[in-house]
């Protein structure tokens, strides 16, 4: 990979970092650890199903806002405060840092939702007092909120690429809803008719499509997911982030920098 | 300039590419599902925690709910499908999310009750769904019309079906047909005139595409059943006057003092079989048909305006 | 080779939401900046030396028109290796330390490794910000940041060098300093362009410079040629409230300001008028030549595009 992609990356993440993201994960510590030793103590034979339920929408959702939040401001935020000035008036393409900053931001997804992933597992051990191999469907589950981060993180890129933070915040939001009932918007699209369902078909093959993402609740069921809906879904998450930072980067490319 | 260009262009192809490529990928996992829409499992079957779940938009999910029941039911019934076992569910959700969905209701005495192919076959769900839709809005007249609609056509308990009637008459600006219902109920005399009295409210009373459109296909099979039905009493009595059984329908028509011969609400002329029995032209055209069927004929539903 | 040729730049924004209007924030710019030489930029706020800067960073994309920077297409990756730019009022990321922004600065610039960390030290020494490690930028005064922004504009070593309003936030000494650093960057060969509104500075360190308001170029010239047609004056200034006709007899403007008063005569009379003062018994305050003849040029280019432009309208 190109080198100054790596560092932009790199400073990124440590801006994320220092700018006390992590923090969130004790939050996320003190909400998992409070409901285990509750569903602990009450024991009603669905304590490991509650650890995972919760565990895992926490997940997704502490990394969701802070995808968006991070991301709306990773472009826009540089252009207010001139630090891109000093950045572009360097031999670094304007592409080089919209993908840099994708990778950076995606970065810091990562290594968060990897402590959360721990602390899922901990509380899992802490009400189950071991682990069974249906356990490991978590990992599963665990991927597919990093791939809808992968989406996320693109598409609040790309509205920060344009857009002032408050705006991106709400289209980049706006989109996850609507992705989160992408199926309901196929299936309107199905039943519709002529112009209408043209337009309907487009748009809801546009909007980001999370509901094959969310596996959660089947498995907190121990159903297993099929090999190829992981393909599938991988697949679907790069060429979707691509195509966003796709947008991002012609929009960027264009962009006078006020 | 020449490098901007450069980038513009490569950025721009790749945009184009994923798009497709994020399409494509998909439909291909649409194609992963069997049932399409929707899955077979629902994972929150407790409307109440979903209600709660949805933190005061209740509104907007039972909407959302409303359109998957109508998706579900749609998809199913266009498959031919023989079991709706998802029905209950869905709207006993979307009518705990809003109770005064009084469509949601409606759908579901037209289409729980019933036996399968038409319908899920689960009369008491359906019954259970119209009691707790008369609770919730006990002014509505056509929940209690609904009501007494399972009693009489899916269970054939008339008395209930009276009951439900007379309940329903006493609702304020209730329809005056609910009283002659419930008297109907009582003698339950002339079957074919209080079907069609019934199902002509029904399409009256409803905006539902489906549910008008299942109503007209009803109102469509009584008469085929009614036509029958007299066409072979006139085929017994040229029998008995005559000896024989008619050679054509022109015959028949003609010995029976009929202004032409008789034709189906679709135009087609009723066919005189060899062994005497009258039979209508296009069996498929009317689906709840109960007279004038080949032997040994199966029904297949059909809603053109539900296809994809 | 020019290290600088400006050809024909122009840059026209639409403003407005609805109804999108054109305003030209630049008319066709043509300039050209000698290697090795200290060139200022000079206007009032607003006047459209931002807009240049920019356009020659490609921030910003240019209406019309094109430039070459050391030989080369502006644009191109390879020259922004060799060139530097500092801001105005420089802002960075907050919650790095100066170190660790100007290690990764240059890293984008492309400084091999090995050579970073010496020379990040050696240039925070270098801008007279020697004790900061371990301090996040946060905690920066205006006048830190600045240096740190003139640290990260010449940190690797390039051969021209853009300051938009070096001066801005910094103390007197700082001021100095500043100026001496720009000194040493001609003595090391290399070109230096900066912009700034206030006169002094240019005057005291240009080689020449150009005059820009309302996004049109007024003069470029050598401070010499600009400023001597008003050489040759000082002004003298005494306290009292009165002046004594042998000071009038020597053709000099007066104005009474408060219990001094000021007067401009050529230099030539300097000490008949010592002279005169001491006779009336007057206490002389200061004597020193006119230092505001760029600052006269200047008023006067600006007044005139004013009265032409009235008289257009």
């Amino acid at each position: 990979m190109n080198a100054r992609i790596g560092h932009i990356a790199s400073n990124t993440f440590r801006e994320a970092v220092r700018d006390r993201v992590l923090y969130n994960l004790i939050a996320f510590a003190v909400l998992l650890s409070g409901a285990a030793i509750l569903v602990g103590q009450i024991s009603i034979d669905i304590e490991k199903l509650v650890v995972i339920n919760l565990g895992l929408t926490a997940v997704s959702l502490f990394g969701i806002v802070i995808a968006i939040f991070i991301g709306i401001g990773l472009v826009s935020k540089e252009i207010e405060k001139r630090t891109l000035y000093t950045v572009l008036s360097r031999p670094v393409r304007r592409w080089e840092f919209i993908v840099g900053k994708f990778f950076g931001l995606a970065g810091t997804l990562v290594v968060n939702t990897f402590f959360m992933a721990i602390g899922v597992f901990a509380a899992l051990f802490y009400v189950a007092h071991k682990f069974v191999r249906a356990d490991a469907l978590i990992l599963i589950a665990l991927y597919f909120i990093v791939l809808e981060f992968l989406i996320i993180c693109s598409l609040a890129l790309l509205f920060s690429s344009f857009s002032s933070p408050l705006l991106s915040a709400v289209f980049a939001f706006s989109l996850f809803v609507i992705g989160s009932f992408a199926e309901d918007l196929r299936g309107f699209a199905g039943m519709a008719h002529g112009l209408t369902r043209w337009l309907a078909t487009g748009a809801a093959y546009l909007v980001p499509n999370f509901s094959a993402f969310n596996v959660i609740s089947s498995i907190a069921h121990e159903q297993p997911v099929a090999a190829q809906l992981i393909w599938h879904n991988t697949l679907y998450a790069l060429f979707y982030a691509a195509m966003a930072l796709s947008g991002a980067v012609l929009i960027f490319e264009h962009r006078n920098l006020k | 300039m020449k490098q901007r260009r450069k980038t513009s262009i490569v950025a721009g192809a790749c945009l184009v590419f994923c798009l497709a490529a994020s399409a494509v990928t998909l439909h291909g996992t649409d194609q992963l599902r069997p049932q399409g829409t929707l899955e077979d499992v629902l994972f929150i079957t407790s409307p109440k925690v979903l209600k709660r779940a949805s933190l005061g938009y209740d509104g907007l999910l039972a909407d959302i709910y409303w359109t998957r029941v109508v998706q579900y039911f749609g998809f199913r019934h266009h498959n031919h499908s023989l079991s709706y076992n998802l029905l209950a569910p869905l709207l006993e959700i979307t009518t705990h999310l809003d109770p005064h969905l009084v469509v949601a209701y409606q759908f579901g005495a037209s289409f729980l009750a019933p036996a399968p192919p038409s319908g899920a076959g689960q009369p008491e769900r359906a019954i259970q769904l119209m009691e707790y839709g008369i609770q919730n809005n006990p002014d509505n007249w056509h929940l209690y019309y609904d009501l007494g609609f399972v009693y009489y056509m899916n269970l054939k308990d008339y008395k209930k079906a009276a009951d439900a009637f007379a309940r329903g008459s006493k609702v304020p600006n209730a329809h005056p047909f609910l009283r002659l219902l419930a008297a109907q109920m009582a003698e339950h005399a002339g079957e074919f005139d209080t079907a069609r009295m019934m199902w002509t409210a029904t399409y009256q009373n409803s905006q539902d595409k489906l549910i008008r459109q299942n109503a007209v296909e009803h109102l469509r099979s009584l008469r085929v059943d009614e036509d029958v039905t007299n066409l072979q009493e006139a085929v017994t009595h040229f029998g008995e006057r005559m000896g024989r059984l008619p050679v054509s329908m022109s015959e028949l028509a003609a010995a029976e003092g009929l202004p032409g011969v008789p034709v189906d609400p679709d135009r087609h002329p009723y066919k005189l079989m060899p062994d005497g029995r009258v039979e209508v032209g296009v069996p498929d055209d009317f689906s709840f048909a109960t007279r004038g069927l080949p032997p040994g004929y199966k029904p297949v539903t059909k809603f053109h305006d539900l296809q994809p | 080779m020019p290290a600088i040729e400006i050809l024909g730049f122009e840059k026209t924004y639409m403003v407005g939401f609805w109804r999108k209007r054109p305003k030209c924030a630049l008319s066709p710019l043509h300039l050209t900046v000698r290697d090795g030489e200290i060139f200022g930029f000079l206007g009032p706020n607003g006047a459209g030396k931002t807009t240049t800067l920019k356009l020659l960073m490609g921030l910003v994309f240019p209406t019309a028109g094109s430039a070459r920077l050391l030989g080369q297409e502006w644009t191109d990756p390879r020259v922004k290796a060799q060139i530097g730019f500092l801001p105005e009022q420089p802002y960075f990321y907050d919650h790095l330390t100066a170190h660790e922004l100007l290690n990764y600065y240059a890293q984008l610039s492309g400084v091999p490794g090995k050579e970073r960390s010496r020379r990040v030290e050696a240039m925070l020494q270098r801008v007279g910000l020697p004790e900061v490690k371990g301090v996040q930028l946060r905690k920066f005064s205006k006048g830190m940041l600045q240096r740190v922004g003139i640290a990260q504009a010449i940190l690797h070593d390039p051969k021209l060098v853009f300051f938009d309003e070096p001066m801005s936030g910094l103390d007197p000494m700082g001021r100095r300093e500043v100026r001496d650093l720009m000194e040493q960057l001609k003595h090391e060969g290399k070109t230096v362009f900066f912009s700034t509104h206030i006169l002094s500075d240019a005057e005291a360190l240009c080689d020449r410079v150009a005059i820009i308001h309302k996004g049109e170029l007024r003069g470029v010239g050598a401070v010499e040629d600009l400023t001597s047609s008003v050489q040759g004056k000082v002004e003298v200034i005494w306290q009292g409230t009165q002046v004594p006709t042998s000071m009038k007899a020597l053709g000099a403007e007066c104005h009474v300001t408060g219990d001094t008063v000021r007067a401009i005569i050529s230099e030539s009379q300097q000490d008949a008028a010592i002279d005169a003062l001491r006779r009336e018994r007057l206490r002389l305050i200061s004597i020193v030549p006119v230092r505001t003849s760029l600052e006269a040029y200047f008023v006067e280019k600006l007044q005139r595009a004013e009265t032409t432009a009235g008289r257009m309208a």
